[in-house]
């Protein structure tokens, strides 16, 4: 039961993050950036994440701030 | 008990926010420069001599003293630095067009001198801050904005294998290519960071790492297909692996 926080300020939107979630827990969100692109958010509504941070390892953006395990 | 697996590393400036295009892997090859500076505690030991293009902006994001040599002079301001200073951790970080285009003969008699300083060149076969222009490292057959029917050898030449050519140097301590493509590849590109800083550290003599990178805005791909590339294109050409190391050859 992991989570993970996004700084909304600093996605980009490159969606690198949504491919590399193992659980395929962040998605595209409705809110968009300055740009109109759209951002992403964490749904995990099960608590599936298990904290291993291959999506904060991938970001380009350190965009995925904090990821935590347990 | 929550553990905490990942955070902004400390050598990053507070607030810092990336410049470069959506999905450009500078991002990630700067982060991993700062988590290996802060497991190493060499944030307030370290000058970075930045260089050219899209690779000058790390100092406004590492939170270390810097000094800004363009065109291809980072390695030659280096050895300036770490002569005066020996007891620093010195280190430049440019692109491929700077380090082996424009700055060739400074990055290789950097090498040759065996001066204990670590290069780290970012490979995304082209001048990205100025357009896409073909530059030393362009794989043959691909289009940029001044080889617009591809690069072909008759007229062009071949590319540079940098890592290869640096590992010749009998100074070379240390030659690496790595990529950064999977998340399994940013994180040997992380160990081969650690090792280059570890090995100038110990003052055994020229650190260089080569890191395949993605130009998304001017290779006109999406981020997704441009990780696609340097793994069907790019790493056909441009191995990754490492190429010398002396550490090892000691021990055996």
């Amino acid at each position: 039961m992991g989570r993970i926080v996004i700084d909304e300020t600093k996605c980009k939107a490159c969606y690198l993050c949504i491919e590399e979630c193992p659980k395929k827990l962040i998605k595209k969100s409705s809110k968009t950036n300055k740009l109109g692109d759209h951002l992403v958010e964490f749904d995990d509504p099960d608590n599936q994440c298990i904290g291993c941070a291959m999506c904060a390892t991938r970001c380009p953006d350190m965009a995925i701030t904090e990821v935590y395990r347990g | 008990m929550a553990v905490q697996t990942f955070k902004i590393p400390e050598s990053i400036r507070e607030g810092a926010k990336f410049s470069f295009c959506p999905g450009c892997d500078h991002g990630v090859a700067v982060r991993l420069v700062a988590e290996v500076l802060d497991e190493l505690g060499l944030t307030e030991n370290t000058i970075l001599a930045a260089s050219i293009g899209c690779s000058v902006t790390i100092y406004d994001f590492l939170d270390i003293d810097a000094v800004e040599a363009p065109h291809g002079r980072a390695l030659a301001e280096a050895t300036g630095i770490k002569r005066a200073r020996p007891d620093k951790c010195v280190f430049t970080y440019q692109g491929d067009g700077d380090f082996a285009s424009i700055g060739l003969a400074e990055s290789l008699h950097a090498a040759l001198r065996g001066e204990s300083i670590t290069a780290i060149c970012i490979n995304n076969t082209t001048y990205g801050m100025t357009g896409g222009q073909l530059g030393p490292t362009t794989l043959l057959g691909q289009k940029t904005t001044t080889s617009p029917t591809g690069r072909n050898v008759e007229y062009y030449g071949y590319p540079i294998k940098i890592a290869e050519h640096v590992a010749l140097c009998d100074g070379t301590a240390y030659s690496a290519r790595v990529s950064l493509d999977t998340v399994a590849n940013i994180r040997k590109a992380k160990q081969a960071i650690k090792k280059a800083f570890e090995i100038q550290m110990q003052g055994l003599g020229f650190t260089f790492i080569e890191i395949l990178s993605t130009c998304p805005t001017n290779w006109k791909m999406t981020p997704q297909e441009s990780h696609e590339r340097v793994r069907t294109q790019m790493m056909e050409v441009f191995k990754p692996g490492v190429y010398k190391d002396i550490t090892l050859e000691k021990t055996v």
